[in-house]
Order: C-alpha cells, then structure tokens, then sequence
C-alpha cells in the first residue's frame, strides 16, 4: 500500500514536471479556469442582484452549495483526469502496456496524468465556500467541521467514481460517452442551487442515479440549521456523504469487472 | 475565391460524417437548456421579475437559441492549425499559393457552420415543439435576426483566427485561447442574458465585441431589440468584425517574418 502511494507520487511528479515545461500556457491556463469559474459565479451573483432572494435562499447560502461541489469537482479532476484520456487507449490497443506491468490497472490509470491546471478552479471554489462561510451566521461546532469535509470527500470520491465509470463503459462501447459530461459537468450545474428549484423528475436523477445532492444539498441542510423541504430525516443529511464513498467502491467493482471483460482491440 | 470555396465545402462534408456525435450533442443541450430553464425559472417566479428588462418568454426563446447555436462560438478551436505550428507543418500552409489568413478564415467557417447546423435544426425543433421556443417577434425581426445571424458567424471567426494567429508566439498554443473562452462565455450571453447583468456593467458589455456572438441576434429575435435600433446593433458586429480581421492580418504579416518551423 505505501508503496502504491510513493509509485502515485511519482507518476503525479512526471505528469507535474511535463505540464509545467510551457509555462506561460500552464500560468494562462490555470487562470483560464480560474476565471471561467469566477464567471459562473458572477452570473449566479446578478441574478441575486438583479431579483433578490431566492425562495428564501440568499446568494451566500447558494455559495455554500456551489463551494462544496466545485472544491469537490476541482480535486476529482485533479486525481480522476487519467480515466478521461483511458477510451482512446482501448481504442489503441495501448491498454496492454498498463495490464503487462505488475500494479493495478487503477493506480496506473490515476497516475497517467495529474492536472495540475485544476488548482484554478480549485482556488475560485474554495474562495466562494470560505467568502459564503464568512457571509453567513452559522454556529459552528466540531462536528459541522467534520461534515463539511465529509461532504467534500464525499463528493470527490462520486465525481471520481463517475470518471471510473466513464472509462469502464469503454471496455463494452469504444465511442466515448457525451453522456457523461452532462452528468458531471451538468451535475455540478445543477447542485450549485437549491434541490428544491427544480422539478421532481430532475431531482430524482440527482438523488438516486447519480447521488450529487447527497454531498451537498443534504449536509448543507445541517450546517445551516434548516428545515428541509422534501422531508428528510437530519440523520439522513448528516449520513448522506457517505453514499459518495459508497458511490466509488461500486464504480471499482465494476471497473474490475470491465478489466476482466477486456479483449484487446490492437493489432 | 473558388479555392477557398473549395476549402469550405472540403471541411463541411468531413464534419457532416459525425453525425452520432451530433445527436449525442443534441441530448446533451438539451438537457442543459432544461437546466437553465428551470433555475431561471426559479427566479422569474419572484415577484420581482415584473421590472426585469426581459420578458419570462424572451429569456426562455434566449435560451433555446444559446443551445442551438452554441457550436458557433469562437471557444472551440480548430486544433488542426493549432498543431500544425507546434509540430511545424505550418511551413506547408506557406507554400500554398493562396493568401495565409483568408485560408485559415475559411477553414473556420466551415468548422463552425456545418456543426451548428447539424445540431440547431433538430434543438430548434425538439425546444419549439416541447419546451417554449417561439417563432421571431415579427416578420422584420425574422430578417432582422438572419442577417446579425450571418454577421455573428463573421465575427466568430474573425475572433477565432485571430486567437489562431496568436499561438504562432506561444509553442503549446493553449493560453490565449483559454483566455478568450471565459470572455466569450461571459460577455456573449450564453451563461446569462446580458440584459440581466446590473445596468453598471451595461456600458462595458455594450463596447465589447462579445455581444455581437449571441446577443445581438438573440435579442433581434425576440423582439427585446427595436426595430429602429437593428442598424446600429447589426453595425457594430461589422465593426468589430472588421477591426478584428485588420489587426489579425497585420499580426500574421509580423508573425510570419519571424516564424520559425519546428521540426525537421
């Protein structure tokens, strides 16, 4: 196990090292994501400014929401980006190589590319969640702590879980999936507000199918002391980053099911 | 000219061949239309939504409009030129007996009409039918709309080529262009309708060229621009465009005396 973790390392120090040889376009970069991000939130910001209050959210509550799944997001993408270039591997036929050496398919999977540029957009999430913290009264207590972090983790380790499963479907369809975009991309879109502003069928999707709303609509409820409007238990809330976890270790079984299910497609 | 027509309808068919990955756009946008609409919606069911400076239908057609021709947004580069200076293949698009930046023009173009059409007129249709697409405000905003139509495809690719003409500085080719996807993003209305940004913020996003991409057509459409003010707002997509399409060629005339081509 530690040594999994030092080979880790070193995988993420080669892909550091190779991303920071252009370093103008590494910097730009970096700020490019920086600033999209600014910008998603300064889109949510005038239409706070523009019609007020929400349903009785207001703007540094939506930040709470929107800090938890973009800190998330960003972190995921950072760790989790190697299973995006995985389809045109199998593709290839490239996916050999990793099976020929003696660690698992996923640790070399995680360690094919760490993007660094992520720390951008990490940067604008953890800037709103600590500006939205800042805004609101919240008492604070030890176990809030704790399960905002737990909500943090918990949704690293689903957006995680959703990049596995992007690069399992892989093994069955060599066509990669737009779908999953919509999913992660769409998902993060989605969870920035409020559960409750969208229409029952939506919410289910991302309750059931894909549990985004578990990692911050849930304990967000708890942090913020507030009755929620669907009904749930504050057991249930404090719970619900724990699907997360429970998220990824699902998508692995079925990554290794897909590993097993593999027949090479190079010549 | 024929050369160049050439060239467009050369590229058009090559990206009409994606025709799944069309289709699987079209899901996508439309279930992020639907996403849109629905927070949208839970601020336009505010009681202050009655002063907003766009209609609840306005906003929805802005929207489904967005989604259609999102593909025509100069955010997506065409990564064929962009390699083409880092591995050093650029000395070939020299040797062409053609001029350089009308080329490159062109190939845009092609890149972006033939996938904004491919999924436009099925998202068009599926979002009028089902999810509150209206017809143009009138027969004048219909034409109106056409032409700023035409004159945002210009603009797109004069902004384009001219973030293309900028990688021959920087090897990787990456950095300007990340740099004018969030203006893009921002300034054209397809994250929100720029009318809604606080009238503080109206005069900058008013001179920049971004408007021209998306808001100016949208608004013709929906009848939220007048129609004495379509001159002026269809006026000002041309400027830029042609402001853009100057700069650019002076830039490329620098760039190419001091060119050097990897590789060898």
């Amino acid at each position: 196990m530690l040594n999994a973790l030092k080979l880790y390392f070193r995988y993420a120090g080669v892909s550091i090292r190779s991303q920071l040889q252009y370093r103008a376009s590494f910097a730009m970069t970096t700020l490019g994501h920086f600033l999209l991000n600014v910008i998603t939130f300064v889109s949510i910001w005038a239409l706070f400014n523009r019609f007020g209050n929400v349903r009785g959210w207001t703007l540094a509550e939506v930040g709470l929401f929107y800090g938890i799944v973009n800190t998330a997001f960003a972190i995921a993408e950072m760790f989790g980006r190697g299973f995006d270039i995985f389809p045109p591997m199998v593709k290839g036929g490239q996916f050999d190589t990793l099976l020929l050496r003696p660690r698992s398919t996923i640790l070399q999977i995680f360690g094919l590319e760490f993007q660094l540029m992520r720390v951008g957009k990490l940067a604008q999430g953890l800037l709103v969640l600590i500006w939205s913290i800042a805004n609101l009264s919240i008492a604070w207590s030890a176990a809030k702590i704790l399960l905002l972090l737990a909500a943090i983790f918990g949704g690293v380790c689903l957006f995680t879980g959703l990049f596995v499963l992007y690069a399992t479907v892989s093994f069955w369809t060599t066509e990669s999936l737009e779908l999953f975009n919509t999913v992660t991309y769409g998902g993060v879109e989605t969870t920035q507000f409020p559960l409750t502003f969208y229409q029952p069928w939506f919410r289910a999707i991302f309750t059931y199918v894909v549990p985004l709303a578990c990692i911050n609509y849930f304990p967000a409820h708890v942090i913020l002391e507030r009755h929620e409007e669907l009904g749930t238990s504050v057991a249930f809330q404090a719970a619900s980053p724990l699907i997360g976890v429970i998220f990824l270790i699902v998508a692995l079984q079925i990554w290794k099911l897909g590993v097993r299910h593999y027949r090479s497609t190079g010549s | 000219m024929k050369a160049y027509l050439a060239i467009i309808s050369a590229r058009f068919r090559m990206l009409l061949q994606y025709r799944a990955a069309a289709l699987a756009g079209l899901g996508t946008q439309v279930f992020w239309g639907l996403i849109r609409l629905m927070i949208f919606g839970a601020f336009y069911a505010m009681p202050s939504a009655k002063s907003a400076p766009m209609s609840w239908p306005q906003v929805v057609s802005y929207i489904w409009l967005g989604q259609a021709t999102l593909m025509l947004l100069p955010m997506w580069q065409d990564a064929e030129v962009r390699n083409m200076v880092r591995d050093g293949s650029v000395g070939y698009e020299l040797a062409r007996p053609l001029d350089l930046y009308s080329l490159w023009f062109a190939r845009s173009v092609a890149s972006r009409t033939a996938p904004t059409l491919l999924r436009s007129v099925p998202l068009v249709i599926v979002a009028g039918l089902f999810f509150g697409l209206q017809f143009p405000a009138s027969l004048a905003a219909a034409a109106g709309w056409i032409l700023s139509m035409f004159s945002a495809l210009l603009l797109s690719c004069a902004i384009s080529t001219f973030v293309l003409i900028t990688t021959l500085w920087t090897v990787s080719g990456r950095g300007i262009t990340d740099l004018t996807g969030p203006c893009v993003w921002i300034f054209s209305g397809i994250m929100l309708p720029l009318p809604l940004f606080p009238e503080w913020m109206q005069s900058l996003i008013n001179f920049l060229p971004f408007r021209g991409l998306l808001d100016i057509p949208f608004r013709i459409y929906t009848g939220n621009i007048p129609l004495n003010e379509f001159a002026g707002a269809i006026g000002h997509q041309l400027l830029w465009t042609a402001a853009l399409i100057l700069l650019s060629r002076w830039l490329l005339a620098l760039g190419t005396r001091k060119l050097t081509i990897q590789g060898g």
